[in-house]
């Protein structure tokens, strides 16, 4: 999908069509999830810090990401990608390798002769991104070859909203004129060591030869390399791999000295790691605690324990004990709590169901996690209204109808009233507190398509 | 110094007290052995600021005297010396170990720097040796080995006139045991926590015949210290802190249903049936009448079933457990047949032992397991 997020909020709300959308953490430490292209040509890409974002491109519509509403125009799109092929390997949100070969066209295409093939596969491409334009209004870009690897650039490379073949046998045609961070494997060591080699694009990988790539990165790094630059990749897709961790973490808005507060966030983070865990239907042995500091020093500490657990006293409690053993002396920036080792089976503990008088050094965790947090740094850090509205957030009002937030302040939230499909609509400025004005789910991007979009929050 | 002494009996004497030198001496003079010649007997101690050991043999002693030597080269030395007597005697800064034409001379360590051993504290009551064991390796058995929580690695002694109860957990299962002993005051009540893993070692150094004694000191001289001596042979080591969980509610008395196994096969069963149960994962058990069908393994994994016998009372129950859990169990209980008693299957279940199918389940000895949940 072409800019995920920006092009999602840009379908949905029609007055933002054509302006730099950047959605991403809109607090003092955010950082920018996705960018839209009208955006990008002010130089802001994924992954910038959202101050360095406001700086290149002050005019851009800045929004708070609404992962309910991509979720479920993602599982859209992975819906029609299923149709094409059982074997489909979800990258991202909006990205997954298709295994064609695998699928109802896939003994179709291989009726054909060789020569045809390009053509074919084409067919097929054209006919997926129509099928996604359909069934979510958003543009998507497919790149098809004869491995994951080179799908991969190709998809890259025909951005946006485009399709591109890469017959077989061209593949070092289209590969060698690249840069060699292009390949997968390819950071800024190993950049920089072949940069010294003076090899700088896939074609001088190809030429140094896989004696010298070994001699230069070793023999697994080395032979690896030197096939993918040649253009053989043959990584099977793989549907549904397995997840191998569930984690939350969050950045703080200024950085936490309270230890009381830091270990309120740790067993806040343990609870919601475990609601996620469970949702997952899963179970884990390894707790893992994540402390970055003021300095960007970042420890994990993780204990195993001696089964998988699903339940909150017990992560919350093995994460605060790994937390005794951290010094958060000089401030805490990030803090994540993550279970690993996951499983699906839980050795079930005696004393955690309220059977025994419990254990006489654990702490009262239920008390904990009700007791309310003064202002919750995981979230922009609001005015303690009770009503917080955020810049992108859906909102219904009985007067007006449906509409987003475009921003908020000094007691007032300027909404703007418009519709997915529809016209760009015009701007209200309400008192924040206004009794008409509720916060709603988003609206389909597509009317009737069938889109359910769960309640958010 | 200078003393005769039987080689078996100093071999002996010496591989025990060994036992507790610490592996890694906080101080040095703590991996040295205190050899005590004085009045027709050899005493030798050790001690780890924790434990403390110490053992009296008889010996000739010709002249009295204390010294100290490296505990580890004494004990190679005594378990390696031909079976003849041996003659120990000192030298100034060195101790002269003489076994038939075998010498050995080694260097002493400052015995001045010798910590004081605890005191004993005094006696509180005496049991037979077989039964403290027994009762020690059945409930050792379901104490915890991580110090995350080390309330957890500890066995609980609770002494309430002639009834001595030990627990242990390492909140997975629950094991309890009893026995009855002769405590030195009728009305004797006194809870301590012991580390298990130097309870299960004293347990196992007794031997049959031996009438073991337990100190256990309220308050004054060996505070927070359990004494056990019998044989010759005293320790003494430190109690933890704190206490378990009250744990009475957590049994449960009133069961959907009760299943009577012979062990034997059960166990074999379960050792089988848990070889497809890789690093643990469940096993699981469902009961019917008069079958009990025991399944491992995932469908993309090897897989194994197995059926036996047994009998049934009350509601069909499908329960899951930890393979080794359930194994610690059935060989705890050290009965021909086995009675497991379910509540519910995300409930813990009951296991303890019955001489014959008919007879009445051992009250004695209780081993509370929880079971394993599968998700999805």
């Amino acid at each position: 999908m072409d800019a995920f997020f920006a092009a999602v909020e840009q379908a949905s709300k029609p007055s933002l069509r054509g302006k730099p959308v950047i959605v991403g953490g809109l607090g003092p430490r955010g950082v920018v999830a996705t960018a839209s292209y009208e955006a990008r040509v002010h130089g802001v890409h994924s992954a910038m810090a959202m101050a360095h974002a406001r700086r290149l491109c002050p005019n851009a519509a800045y929004l708070v990401p609404r992962f309910d509403m991509y979720r479920t125009v993602s599982e859209r799109v992975m819906g029609l990608l299923h149709e094409l092929s059982p074997l489909v390997e979800p990258l991202s949100l909006d990205e997954a390798f298709v295994d064609l070969d695998a699928g109802p066209c896939g003994e179709r295409l291989r009726r054909r002769p060789p020569e045809e093939m390009p053509e074919a596969v084409r067919a097929v491409g054209e006919a997926l991104r129509a099928g996604i334009a359909a069934a979510t209004g958003l543009t998507a870009s497919v790149g098809i070859a004869s491995s994951k690897l080179l799908a991969k650039i190709g998809s890259e490379a025909a951005k946006p909203d485009g399709l591109l073949v890469t017959a077989p046998g061209t593949e070092r045609e289209l590969l060698g004129p690249m840069p060699v961070r292009t390949l997968w494997g390819v950071g800024p060591a190993t950049a920089e060591q072949l940069r010294k080699a003076a090899i700088t694009t896939v074609a001088e990988i190809v030429e140094a030869g896989e004696a010298e790539l070994v001699r230069l990165l070793g023999k697994a790094h080395g032979t690896g390399l030197y096939t993918m630059a040649t253009g053989h990749d043959d990584r099977p897709v793989m549907a549904g791999r397995d997840v191998k961790s569930v984690s939350v973490e969050g950045t703080f808005d200024v950085d936490l000295t309270d230890r009381a507060r830091v270990r309120a966030e740790v067993d806040r983070l343990a609870a919601r790691c475990v609601q996620r865990l469970r949702g997952a239907g899963r179970s884990g042995r390894t707790v893992v605690l994540k402390v970055r500091r003021y300095d960007f020093t970042t420890l994990t500490r993780s204990e195993t324990l001696r089964a998988p657990t699903d339940d909150p006293v017990v992560v919350k409690e093995t994460a605060a004990r790994l937390l005794d053993a951290v010094d958060t002396t000089g401030g805490v920036r990030l803090l994540g709590v993550g279970v690993a080792g996951l499983s699906d089976y839980t050795q079930e503990d005696l004393f955690t169901h309220g059977l025994a008088d419990g254990l006489p050094e654990q702490r009262p965790t239920d008390a904990d996690a009700e007791a309310p947090m003064p202002s919750t740094a995981l979230q922009p850090s609001q005015p303690s209204s009770s009503r917080r509205w955020l810049p992108g957030q859906d909102v219904r009002h009985t007067e007006h109808g449906p509409g987003w937030v475009q921003g908020s302040g000094v007691g007032r939230v300027t909404i703007r009233f418009e519709v997915p499909g529809g016209e760009p609509g015009r701007i209200c400025t309400l008192p924040v507190d206004d009794p008409e004005l509720d916060a709603s789910d988003p609206m389909p991007l597509v009317p009737g398509s069938g889109e359910r979009v769960p309640g958010s929050g | 110094m200078k003393f005769r002494v039987e080689r078996d009996v100093l071999a002996e004497a010496v591989a025990w007290a060994a036992r507790s030198l610490p592996a890694r001496p906080p101080a040095p003079v703590l991996a040295g052995l205190l050899l005590k010649a004085e009045e027709g007997r050899l005493s030798l101690s050790a001690f780890d600021y924790e434990v403390s050991a110490r053992v009296s043999v008889e010996a000739e002693v010709e002249e009295e005297g204390t010294v100290l030597v490296s505990g580890r080269l004494l004990a190679d030395i005594s378990r390696a010396l031909p079976n003849r007597p041996v003659e120990i005697s000192t030298d100034g800064v060195r101790v002269t170990v003489v076994c038939g034409s075998s010498r050995f001379t080694l260097h002493t360590l400052p015995v001045e720097e010798y910590p004081a051993l605890p005191q004993m504290p005094t006696a509180s009551g005496t049991v037979p040796g077989e039964v403290f064991a027994a009762a020690v390796s059945q409930v050792a058995i379901a104490a915890g080995r991580d110090d995350t929580l080390p309330v957890l690695t500890g066995v609980r002694i609770e002494i309430e006139g002639d009834t001595v109860t030990l627990a242990a957990t390492d909140r997975y299962r629950f094991a309890v045991g009893e026995f009855l002993w002769k405590p030195e005051t009728p009305d004797l009540s006194a809870v301590a926590l012991v580390p298990a893993k130097t309870l299960l070692d004293i347990a196992k150094s007794l031997t049959s015949g031996d009438t073991v004694a337990l100190a256990l000191a309220g308050s004054g001289a060996g505070e927070g210290l359990i004494g056990f001596e019998g044989a010759g042979r005293r320790t003494t080591t430190r109690l933890l802190e704190g206490d378990l969980p009250k744990y009475r509610t957590l049994f449960p008395t009133e069961f959907a249903s009760v299943a009577v196994i012979e062990t034997a096969p059960f166990v074999e069963a379960v050792k089988r049936v848990a070889l497809v149960a890789e690093r643990n994962t469940p096993i699981r058990l469902s009961f019917t009448a008069g079958v009990l069908t025991l399944e491992a393994g995932s469908s993309d994994d090897a897989q194994a079933v197995e059926r036996v016998d047994a009998q049934l009372d009350g509601e069909d129950v499908s329960i899951a457990f930890n393979p080794t859990f359930l194994l610690d169990g059935l060989s705890a209980i050290d009965s021909p047949v086995a009675q497991l008693s379910f509540t519910t299957a995300t409930k813990p279940a009951l296991l303890s032992g019955k001489p014959a199918i008919d007879a009445e389940s051992d009250e004695t000895y209780k081993y509370l397991i929880m079971p394993v949940r599968l998700s999805g």
